[in-house]
C-alpha cells in the first residue's frame, strides 16, 4: 500500500518574498530564451510512423521504459547534488530553496511546447523531441526527490552527526555511511510515486502534436492515441494491458524489492508492524549467487573506493556546529552574473509581451479563468465520490484488503494514456472535448485524494471511533465531529497534489488532433498549443507565463493558508 | 581516611593535568540580549579520574561536553588537552551518547567496526578487534544482529564497544544510562564500574555528565555540581568512599544530601529573584517550566509529612527525576510556598495555609501571589488597559524576544498555563489571543 503521511512539505516561509520575484524574473526569462530560439524552428515536423501491429509492441514498451529509466536516473543524480548542495551550504540555500518551493508548484506540462520548439531549432527533430520528453519527466520527478533528500539531510538527529564526528568520517564516509542512508527511506517513497508521475509526463510528450509540427516519439503512448484514432479497438486494448503489464511487473520486480530493502534504513528502534514485504526482494537476498557478488566483488571494491576517496579527501577536525553563512567572491560573481542574464532575459520578455494587443491579454484572462473552472469542478467531483469511498475502504480492513490491489493497478495507468480512448468515446457528443479535459483532470487527480482520505480513515484512532459510537452520535454529527475533521489534512495534502495535476492536464486536453481532425475548446492549455502550431511567439510566451502566475498564486495563498490550518488545527497528534 | 581505602587509588596531586578549562564561556546569538549557555567554567580533569558533571537541565552540563571534545568552539575561554589549546574535535577523546547514537542501518558488528575503518584499520583486522571488543562487553553471539533487535541495555553495550574502538584517553559520557529501564541502568553501571576499576580499559580518565545525583556519588571521585542561569559551575565535591559503594550506606546517604542541598540550594535576594517587566533594564525573571497543579500535589504532601520533608527522600517517594523536581521546587519558592534548606523542603505559614484552603480559597490566594511576578502583572495590566480586554499573543511575544529570542513562546506559554490556572487570564486559540477572564459573580 503506498503510504501518504501528512508531512509539511510546504516550508513556513511567508506567502511571497522578493525571492519570488527574481525566480519569476529567471523563470520569464528562461521561457524568452526558448522562444527566441524557437523563432528558427521548422515549420513542418513530420511525425514517426507509428505500426500498430502486436509485434511491435514490446518494441515500444522498451522504448518508453528506456525514457522512464533514463529520466529517473538523471532526476536522481540531480536531487542528490541540488539537496547536497543546499543542506551544506548556507548561501546555496538561501537561493535553491525558494527556488525549489517555485518549480514544484509550477505546471511543468506547460513548458513542454517551449522546450519543444527551442529544441528542434537546434537539434534534429527527433533527437529534440526525445531530449524534451526526458527533460519534461525530470522536471517532473525531480523536485519532491530533491526536496525529500534536503530534508533528511536537515534532520538527521544531532547525535548520530555527532558520533560522525567524533569517529572522524570523511566526507565520503559521512555521506555513505550516514546521510545517504538516513535518507535512504524518504528517497524511495519519493521515488515511488515520481516514477507513477511519470508515466503521466511521459504519455503527454509521446503524444505531443499540434498542427503542421508532429513532436509525437514511438512509444506505447504515441500506439495507444494512433490506436484510438483508428477506432482500432483490439489495438487499444492490447496497448494498455502492455502498459499495464510493463507497470505492474516494474513495481514487482523493482520497485516493491528495493523497498523492502529500504526497510533497513528506518530509524525507528523498534520492529515494524508489517514490513514491507517482496517475493522478489526475499529471493534475491537468499540467492547464493548475490551473496558471492556482494562479498568477493562489492565489498572489496567499495572497501578500495572508501579508502582512495579518504587518501584524496582526508577528515578534517570538523565541527558539527552551524558556521557563519558567508558567501564566498566567487559565489557573488556568479548572482551578480546571473540577475544580469535574468534582467536581460525578463527585457527582452517583456518587449516581446508588449507587442501583444489588450485584446489578446483578454483572450488569456478568460482562457485561464475557463481553465480553472474545469480544474475546480474535476476537484469538486473527486472529492465527492473519493470521501466517501476511500473512509469506507480506511475503516473497514476486509474491504480494503479486497480493494486495495485492485485500485492500485487501476490507479497506475497513467491518465494521459488513457485520453485517446477517452476522445474516441466522448468527442461525438456536444461539448465533447469539455467533458473529456474534466474526465482527464479527474482520471489524473482522484487517485492522490482517494489514497489519502484512505490513509487518513485509516488514522482515525480507535478511541475516538469508539467514544463516537457510545455518544450515539447522528450519522451526521458523527461526520461533522469525527471524520471531516480527521481527514482535513490527509484532504488537503492530496488536494494540493491533484490541482497540480489538473492543471497540467489542461495542456494536452484543450486542443486534440484526433482521426485527423483538431478540436479545441476555450482555455489557456487551448491559447498554448494553438500558439505553438501557429508559431505565434508572443502569446505562448504571454500564456505560458499566465498560467504559471495563476497557478503558483493559488497554492501560496489558498492551498498554503488551508494547509496551515490542517497543520495548526486538525493534525490528530 | 574516614570513609574507607580507595581501590584505585587518589590520582597524585602532582599528576598532570588531562584536560583544563579556563575561564569557558558559550553565548549563542549575538549583541547584548544573548543566550549564554556556559559562563566562566574553570575545571580541571587528571589522569585516573572518573569526574561527574551534576546539574539540571538547562545548566549547560552536554554543551560543556561537546566543548570538551572539540564539537563545538567556546566562545570565550580556553581548553587545554595535556597542556595543547584543543583546534577541532579532539582526538584523544570520545563520547558515548544518551540516544546511543548508533547507526540503525548497520549491524552491531559494523557499527563498531566503522569506527576502526576511520582510523584506516585494514578489513580483516577490523573485524577480529571488533569481535574481541563486542566479546569484552559480553555482546558475542549478537554481532550481526540489528540495533533495533537489541533491548536499550545492549545498545548502550554497543555504545561503548564503539567509543572503546578508537582507544580512547578520555571517555566522555553524554547521559549514557538516563534512556535506560532502571534494572538495566544499574546492570551497566556494576559493569562498567568493574571494567574501569580494574583498569581493564585503557581509558586515563572518564567526565560523565549526569543529572542523576546518586548515580553521580555512586561513580565518581568528584561530583561538579552545575546551576543554570547562566550555565555555570557552583561546587566541587570529592567523594572519597571506598567501591563498591552502597546506597544504604550512612556515608553514602549523607554525601548525597549534601549534593542534594549543594543542587537545590542556590538562593537569591527577593528582587533578583523576582526579575523586572520586559522593556525595563535588568533581567526577566524565567517562570520556572512547572505546572501549578502539580505544585498543589507537592504542598499537600508536604503538609501530609509534616510540614518538613528531605528533598532525596521525597523525591524518592514520588518517583520523580531531578529535573522534574527542581522546577517545582522553584515554582514553590519563588511564590513563597516553600523554602529549601539544607536538602530540606518545608512549607511557610502561606504554604501551610494554602495546604488547609478550600479550593476556591486556593485559586484567590495563588493568584495573589503570581500576580507579585513583575511578568505576570506586566500581562495582567496590559489585558486591563486594553478596551476589550483581548490582546494579540504577538504583542507579547514582541516584547520578550529580544531577552528570550526562540524561548519566548515557552515562557509565554507557561506565563498563560499559570494564569489559566490562578482564572486570571486566559488564551484563545482561535484568534490567538490572550484576554481577562471574567470575574464570576457569586
Amino acid at each position: 500500500m503506498r503510504r501518504f503521511q501528512f508531512s509539511p512539505a510546504l516550508p513556513r516561509t511567508p506567502a511571497f518574498t522578493a525571492g519570488d520575484g527574481l525566480i519569476a524574473l529567471g523563470l520569464a526569462a528562461l521561457l524568452y530564451a526558448g522562444t527566441r530560439l524557437a523563432l528558427r524552428a521548422p515549420a513542418v515536423i513530420a511525425g514517426p510512423d507509428i505500426s500498430l501491429s502486436l509485434g511491435a509492441l514490446p518494441w515500444y514498451a522498451m522504448l518508453s521504459t528506456g525514457r522512464m529509466a533514463a529520466a529517473y536516473l538523471l532526476s536522481l543524480l540531480f536531487s542528490l547534488a541540488y539537496g547536497y548542495a543546499a543542506a551544506h551550504n548556507r548561501t546555496a540555500e538561501k537561493v535553491l530553496l525558494p527556488l525549489l518551493d517555485v518549480l514544484q508548484s509550477v505546471p511543468i506540462l506547460s513548458f513542454l511546447p517551449v522546450v519543444l520548439l527551442g529544441l528542434s531549432s537546434v537539434l534534429p527533430q527527433n533527437v529534440a523531441a526525445e531530449i524534451a520528453a526526458i527533460v519534461l519527466i525530470v522536471t517532473s520527478q525531480a523536485w519532491n526527490m530533491t526536496f525529500s533528500f534536503y530534508q533528511s539531510l536537515t534532520t538527521i538527529p544531532s547525535e548520530l552527526r555527532e558520533a560522525a564526528a567524533v569517529f572522524r568520517f570523511d566526507p565520503w564516509m559521512r555521506f555513505t555511511s550516514l546521510e545517504l542512508p538516513f535518507a535512504a527511506l524518504g528517497l524511495v517513497w519519493n521515488s515511488m510515486m515520481s516514477w507513477a508521475g511519470g508515466w503521466f509526463f511521459l504519455m503527454a510528450a509521446e503524444i505531443f502534436n499540434v498542427g503542421a509540427r508532429d513532436f509525437r516519439l514511438p512509444g506505447l503512448g504515441a500506439y495507444l492515441q494512433v490506436a484510438a484514432s483508428r477506432g482500432d479497438v483490439r489495438a487499444v486494448i492490447l496497448g494498455l494491458c502492455t502498459l499495464v503489464l510493463v507497470i505492474v511487473l516494474l513495481d514487482q520486480v523493482v520497485w516493491r524489492p528495493v523497498l523492502a530493502w529500504a526497510d533497513k534504513f528506518k530509524l525507528e528502534m523498534t520492529a515494524g508492524e508489517d514490513p514491507p514485504e517482496s517475493w522478489c526482494h526475499d529471493v534475491l537476498s537468499r540467492a547464493w549467487i548475490v551473496e558471492q557478488v556482494e562479498k568477493r566483488i562489492w565489498e572489496p571494491l567499495s572497501d578500495r573506493l572508501d579508502r582512495r576517496l579518504r587518501e584524496r579527501f582526508p577528515a578534517r577536525p570538523e565541527r558539527t556546529e552551524a558556521r557563519r553563512a558567508r558567501p564566498s567572491g566567487l559565489a557573488v560573481a556568479a548572482g551578480v552574473a546571473a540577475a544580469l542574464l535574468a534582467g536581460y532575459g525578463a527585457y527582452g520578455a517583456a518587449g516581446l509581451l508588449a507587442t501583444l494587443p489588450g485584446e489578446t491579454w483578454r483572450r488569456i484572462g478568460l482562457g485561464v479563468l475557463a481553465t480553472f473552472g474545469r480544474v475546480a469542478v474535476a476537484l469538486l467531483v473527486a472529492m465527492l465520490w473519493t470521501i466517501p469511498v476511500g473512509v469506507l475502504i480506511g475503516t473497514n480492513r476486509r474491504l480494503a484488503g479486497i480493494l486495495q490491489p485492485v485500485v492500485q493497478v487501476i490507479a497506475s495507468v497513467p491518465a494521459t494514456a488513457l485520453f485517446p480512448v477517452l476522445l474516441l468515446a466522448l468527442l461525438r457528443l456536444r461539448g465533447g472535448l469539455d467533458l473529456a479535459a474534466i474526465v482527464l483532470m479527474l482520471m489524473g487527480t482522484q487517485w492522490y485524494l482517494l489514497f489519502n482520505v484512505i490513509a487518513g480513515a485509516a488514522a482515525i484512532p480507535q478511541d475516538l471511533r469508539n467514544t463516537t459510537d457510545l455518544l450515539r452520535l447522528s450519522r451526521l454529527d458523527r461526520w461533522r465531529t469525527l471524520i471531516l475533521p480527521a481527514l482535513f489534512p490527509y484532504l488537503i495534502t492530496g488536494a494540493i497534489t491533484a490541482s497540480g495535476g489538473a492543471w497540467n492536464a489542461s495542456i494536452v486536453a484543450e486542443h486534440v488532433e484526433f482521426a485527423g481532425r483538431t478540436y479545441a475548446t476555450r482555455g489557456v492549455g487551448a491559447i498554448i498549443a494553438q500558439a505553438t502550431s501557429q508559431a505565434d511567439y508572443a502569446v505562448l510566451l504571454a500564456a505560458t507565463l499566465a498560467l504559471i502566475a495563476t497557478v503558483v498564486t493559488i497554492n501560496r495563498t489558498f492551498w498554503r493558508s488551508l494547509y496551515r490550518l490542517a497543520r495548526d488545527r486538525y493534525r490528530m497528534e | 581516611m574516614p570513609d574507607g581505602t580507595l581501590s584505585r587509588p587518589q590520582p597524585r596531586p602532582e599528576a598532570s593535568a588531562l584536560l583544563t578549562l579556563e575561564d569557558v564561556g558559550k553565548a549563542y546569538g549575538s549583541g547584548a540580549k544573548n543566550f549564554i549557555a556556559v559562563q566562566g567554567v574553570t575545571l580541571q580533569v587528571r589522569s585516573g579520574e572518573f569526574v561527574c558533571l551534576l546539574g539540571p537541565s538547562g545548566c549547560g552540563k552536554s554543551t560543556l561536553l561537546r566543548i570538551i571534545a572539540g564539537l563545538q568552539r567556546p566562545s570565550s575561554g580556553r581548553v587545554l588537552y595535556r597542556g595543547e589549546p584543543l583546534a577541532g574535535v579532539n582526538p584523544h577523546a570520545t563520547i558515548v551518547f544518551q540516544s546511543f547514537a548508533l547507526y540503525p542501518w548497520l549491524t552491531v558488528l559494523e557499527n563498531v567496526s566503522i569506527a576502526l575503518k576511520c582510523k584506516g584499520v585494514p578489513p580483516a583486522e577490523r573485524r577480529q578487534r571488533a569481535l574481541k571488543l563486542l566479546d569484552m562487553v559480553g555482546l558475542d553471539g549478537f554481532e550481526s544482529a540489528y540495533p533495533r533487535e537489541l533491548s536499550g541495555g545492549m545498545r548502550q553495550k554497543v555504545g561503548f564497544a564503539r567509543a572503546m574502538a578508537v582507544e580512547p584517553e578520555l571517555l566522555c559520557l553524554d547521559e549514557p544510562f538516563s534512556a535506560l529501564d532502571v534494572l538495566s541502568a544499574e546492570a551497566l553501571r556494576g559493569e562498567l564500574m568493574e571494567l574501569w576499576l580494574n583498569r581493564s580499559l585503557p581509558i586515563e580518565a572518564i567526565l560523565m555528565v549526569t543529572h542523576n545525583i546518586e548515580e553521580a556519588v555512586l561513580m565518581a571521585d568528584r561530583v561538579v555540581v552545575m546551576a543554570k542561569d547562566p550555565g555555570r559551575v557552583v561546587t566541587e565535591m570529592p567523594v572519597l568512599l571506598r567501591h563498591p559503594r552502597r546506597r544504604k550506606d550512612t556515608a553514602f546517604q549523607a554525601i548525597v544530601d549534601k549534593v542534594y542541598a549543594a543542587v537545590a540550594g542556590q538562593k537569591k535576594s527577593e528582587a533578583e529573584a523576582l526579575g523586572v517587566r520586559p522593556g525595563q533594564a535588568g533581567r526577566i525573571r524565567r517562570l520556572p517550566a512547572a505546572r501549578l497543579n502539580a505544585l498543589a500535589g507537592l504542598v499537600e504532601k508536604i503538609a501530609a509529612e509534616g510540614g518538613r520533608q528531605d528533598l532525596y527522600r521525597l523525591s524518592a517517594e514520588l518517583v520523580m527525576e531531578l529535573d522534574d523536581m527542581l522546577p517545582l521546587v522553584e515554582a514553590g519558592a519563588l511564590l513563597g510556598l516553600i523554602t529549601v534548606e539544607e536538602g530540606d523542603l518545608s512549607l511557610t505559614p502561606l504554604g501551610q495555609a494554602y495546604a488547609d484552603a478550600s479550593i476556591l480559597t486556593r485559586k484567590e490566594l495563588l493568584a495573589g501571589r503570581i500576580l507579585r511576578l513583575p511578568m505576570i502583572s506586566w500581562i495582567y495590566e496590559t489585558l486591563q488597559e486594553d478596551d476589550d480586554q483581548r490582546v494579540a499573543e504577538e504583542y507579547f511575544l514582541d516584547r520578550l524576544r529580544p531577552e528570550f529570542a526562540d524561548l519566548a513562546e515557552k515562557e509565554l506559554d507557561v506565563a498563560i498555563s499559570w494564569g489559566r490556572y490562578a482564572e486570571l487570564f486566559s488564551f484563545d486559540d482561535d484568534t490567538d489571543e490572550l484576554y481577562l477572564e471574567k470575574q464570576t459573580e457569586s
